[in-house]
């Protein structure tokens, strides 16, 4: 165990912890932080996509210990009020079934348009490929990504 | 007004009564599970009055309703109030929507599986709504001392013209909630409705962007401790022994037991099926330190010999089933299925003289089509919190079938059904695989045992590898033709481990004079269950693929050819009971030739059809493939549906284009082998899930519009989109595809995906 400080959503947290701990389970289990979701463990769904200073991240094999003083973005703090461009769109196009890859799929779209704001259909295909949705709605998810980009 | 002449069903609604303070009625659970809190929501009433089970007004006019299906992703939490609503006759924006728990003394059927949600819910829900409406309309009519029949409802509100007198439905709402419920209630007629039919977006869908807690993955309560199962490594092993003190030392682990799911003198039921009964279960504080014990854990497992168990029957008997013993491997599943190819199987239907056709035939045409296992893969492995204290126990987890598994959970814990509360969460996925729900249970005897809460998370490994997966199939298609290539007979002869994926009844079964219908199946100890569409998914490609080829060997457009055989079935059908509706069938073939422009073919485009029935509803699809970089890219699908009216159309067609994703997915990528009992793939690094840059660029979902009553949407879109596919690869690259997945033989040939 020991004691990291992080800086999550803008805001310093302390956990003390196993430092092999993914940072996924250290902000479900001990920061209730239960947005980013647990799909695979192994980097292969997308599922608990996260932003570490901006860049989307597998959240589920990168241990606690090597955030150091990064920042670290969640779905929770992706906007104060549930308005970011990405979150507009996706209730506009409706996108969600199931909802649980969704978090994911919405933190891998907005890194993808903070660093290229007018992406082509093979960079949306490039940036979301790590995303499965079992529920099959990427046609709206891709959809979406075009409207958030133009609303950016 | 149409008026219904059925009576109600009271089961369903209790006394009503006038609710103080928040009206939060306290036998309810409402408030046991990690409910949005409705504070959060604006135009709060001070007091609701309960009007039935599933409506709720306040005295300022805001509506609680309660969505009884559990959420698997369908939008029934959107679309089944919507039918309340409309009855109801209120205003869509004022309307609150929450889960209902499982309680089936108040609500019919909370059953959300075999598309049946919205068929079966229809005339409940909408007498529901009336039922509502007529007892607003009558306290109105108390009050004003006017006649009932002389006041008009529109948004939620009263009226009585002639007297100019005006009321928001709220005014009239604790009235009405002391007011006897009527014995009949007339229904809107269909071209009034103001709500179904136009879209409406998720009522979930701010909480899910947001990343709110929805999930019982989710869920956490005081004191609450975390679980993992350390499950043996095969089908057809067992647990031997462990070494409990090869993990109790590591950090943050309290406890490791062994679990059983069954008391001896249990019957299971159909929905018990449960790939390991006994399991090793650790509990610890957190999921992370759970997970590392479970890679540590010493564990020994032994094959595990023939054993069997009693199953309870629908009409209370009860038989034997026996779970065979061994290690099976998918080579050895090939070689089994391909002798069962060639042995007569079981008649299940015979019309006419299908021998003796086949012996004057100038011509036979015979294909033979596989399919694998396939594993569900919910994105959100299966979870369940539970906490069971004494002689009480609340179990929050995903499931497709609460009524299904409350029993299993009487007999495991020795708890009183009456004690037992189950809360129905929304789950991150269903397609059939929490219609089997043992995962509560697990957590059940888990929390029994360290009397605390505990929530249990399947890692995505015990997910995939401890499945109950779709069977592997065979299907084989005899065509006996004349020498004018007429068509003289039909034969399928299909089966599969454990189960045959035949409808014998179903087209085109009815459309020719000689036809037979064979089926077998080969025990295994692998654990298979229903996934989205059951037995049609592998059936209906194997049937419209054959028909292509057919059609094309008889020198037809498939289009045509299917109309053909459809019209003698309408006109002068063969047999009995043939299970379809032969003109509604031909009606979405028509649809998506004209929205596709089937008889307008694009240059460098091919396409291929299919269509199909199931769970009520009729689907036909066109799928265009296009050669890019000399592989072959699914671009476009046109499909039409028919499925009655239509509740919240842009979510039907949201879940129509994710099962046309899915079909693409699975008909491309979708395979479970087996390797002496062990999954070969237990993880998304092995098994190959659809992306986005392989789904299609286009996919038109449209509608028959008629006025028929609802039926199934979220299972009919899948079947067909594997014919349609292979079909339109055969035009694509020359080659028929008769082995799914396809991708693996498109890579042998050069044609990458
Ligand atoms: S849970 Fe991290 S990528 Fe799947
Ligand atoms: S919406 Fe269900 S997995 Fe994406």
């Amino acid at each position: 165990m020991a004691i990291f400080n992080l800086n999550i959503n803008g805001k310093s947290m302390q956990v003390d912890v196993d430092p092999a701990t993914p940072v996924l389970w250290v902000l479900r289990d001990h920061l209730d932080l239960v947005g980013t979701k647990y799909g695979c463990g192994v980097a292969a769904c997308g599922a608990c996509t996260i932003h570490l200073d901006g860049n989307a991240v597998r959240s589920c094999v990168m241990p606690v210990s090597s955030v150091g003083g990064s920042k670290i973005t969640t779905i929770e703090g992706l906007s104060e009020n549930g308005d970011h461009p990405v979150q507009k769109a996706w209730l506009e196009h409706d996108v969600p079934q199931c909802g649980y890859c969704q978090a994911g799929q919405i933190m891998s779209a907005s890194a993808l348009l903070s660093n290229n704001p007018n992406p082509s259909e093979e960079d949306i295909d490039n940036a979301m490929n790590g995303n499965i949705c079992r529920c099959g709605t990427y046609l709206r998810i891709k959809a979406a990504v075009k409207t958030a980009a133009q609303n950016l | 007004m149409a008026t219904l002449d059925k009576k109600l069903d009271r089961r369903s609604f209790l006394k009503v009564s006038a609710l103080a303070g928040g009206g939060m009625v306290l036998s309810f659970s409402w408030l046991a599970g990690c409910k949005p809190t409705e504070e959060e929501m604006i135009g709060l009433p001070k007091e609701w009055f309960e009007l039935n089970s599933y409506i709720k007004i306040g005295e300022n006019g805001a509506v609680t309703l309660y969505s009884p299906n559990p959420e698997f992703g369908s939008n029934v939490k959107t679309s089944m109030p919507m039918i309340l609503a409309e009855e109801l006759d209120t205003d869509w924006k004022n309307v609150f929507v929450e889960q209902a728990d499982f309680f089936p003394q108040r609500f019919d059927r909370q059953f959300t599986g075999g598309s049946q949600g919205i068929r079966q819910g229809w005339t409940p829900l909408r007498t529901a709504g009336a039922t509502a409406r007529a007892l607003l309309v009558a306290a109105a009519a108390q009050t004003w001392n006017v006649l009932a029949s002389e006041i008009t409802t529109a948004a939620g509100k009263l009226e009585h013209k002639a007297s100019g007198k005006k009321a928001h439905y709220g005014e009239m709402a604790s009235l009405a909630a002391t007011l006897e419920v009527p014995e009949e209630v007339p229904l809107k007629e269909i071209k009034s409705f103001k709500i179904i039919g136009t879209s409406k977006r998720n009522v979930d869908g701010e909480k899910i962007v947001t990343g709110k807690p929805l999930f019982a993955i989710d869920h956490k309560v005081e004191g609450m401790k975390y679980a993992a199962l350390v499950m043996p490594p095969a089908f057809g092993m067992r647990l031997k022994s462990f070494d409990k003190s090869s993990v109790t030392g590591m950090s943050g682990i309290m406890d490791v037991f062994p679990i059983s799911l069954f008391k001896e003198d249990y019957a299971r039921n159909f929905f018990d099926t449960t790939t390991f009964p006994e399991v090793v279960a650790i509990v610890g504080n957190s999921t992370w330190e759970v997970m590392q014990a479970k890679k540590n854990l010493n564990v020994e497992w032994e094959k595990a010999p023939e054993s069997s168990f009693t199953l309870a029957g629908r009409g209370g008997g009860t038989s034997t089933a026996t779970i065979p013993s061994g290690l099976e491997n998918t080579l050895s599943h090939k070689a089994r299925m391909a002798e069962y190819i060639q042995k007569p199987g079981n008649v299940v239907r015979r019309d006419g003289d299908p021998e003796g056709a086949f012996k004057k035939a100038a011509k036979v045409l015979e294909r033979t089509y596989t399919a694998p296992f396939l594993a569900h893969n919910t994105m959100e492995p299966m979870n369940c919190f539970a906490d069971v204290k004494g002689d009480k126990a609340v179990v929050y987890g995903p499931t497709q079938a609460p009524e299904f598994i409350m029993g299993t959970l009487v007999q495991a814990l020795g708890i009183p059904r009456e004690n037992i509360q189950i809360n129905l969460a929304r789950m991150g996925g269903g397609f059939g695989r929490r219609a089997y729900s043992h995962h509560m249970v697990e957590a059940a005897l888990i929390s029994q045992k360290i009397q605390a809460p505990v929530k249990l998370v399947y890692t995505r490994e015990d997910d995939m590898s401890a499945g109950v997966y779709r069977p592997t199939y065979s299907a084989t298609y005899r065509a006996a033709l004349d020498e004018n290539n007429n068509l003289l007979a039909f034969h399928v002869k299909a089966g599969g481990i454990p189960e045959t994926p035949l409808h014998a009844n179903r087209f085109p079964a009815g459309a020719i004079d000689n036809y037979l219908a064979e089926a077998w199946d080969i025990p295994s100890n692998i654990t298979i269950g229903a996934f989205r569409a059951p037995r049609s998914n592998f059936i209906a490609g194997a049937e419209q693929s054959f028909l292509d080829e057919l059609a094309e060997e008889m020198g037809k457009d498939p289009i045509e050819f299917r109309l053909e055989l459809l019209k003698r079935a309408e006109t002068n059908p063969v047999g009995e009971n043939n299970d379809y509706d032969a003109k509604r069938y031909a009606g979405v073939l028509e649809l998506v030739r004209e929205k596709s422009n089937w008889n307008t073919p694009q240059a460098n485009v091919s396409r291929g059809v299919s269509a199909y029935f199931c769970h009520n509803s009729y689907v036909a699809e066109v799928v265009d493939t296009v050669i890019k970089d000399n592989q072959p890219v699914v671009e476009s699908v046109y499909a039409a549906v028919d499925c009655g009216i239509v509740i919240n159309p842009d979510a039907a067609r949201n879940m129509g284009e994710g099962a046309v994703v899915d079909g693409i997915g699975n008909a491309f990528f979708g395979e479970l082998t087996f390797d002496n009992g062990a999954p070969s793939k237990r993880n998304f690094d092995k098994y190959r899930m659809i992306r986005i840059g392989e789904a299609p660029k286009k996919i038109e979902v449209h509608f028959v519009e008629n006025n028929e009553d609802p039926t199934g949407l979220g299972e009919p879109l899948f079947p067909p989109v594997f014919a349609a596919v292979a079909n339109s690869l055969y035009k694509a690259t020359g080659k028929r595809y008769y082995e799914q997945p396809f991708a693996p033989q498109l890579e042998m040939q050069n044609l990458r995906m």
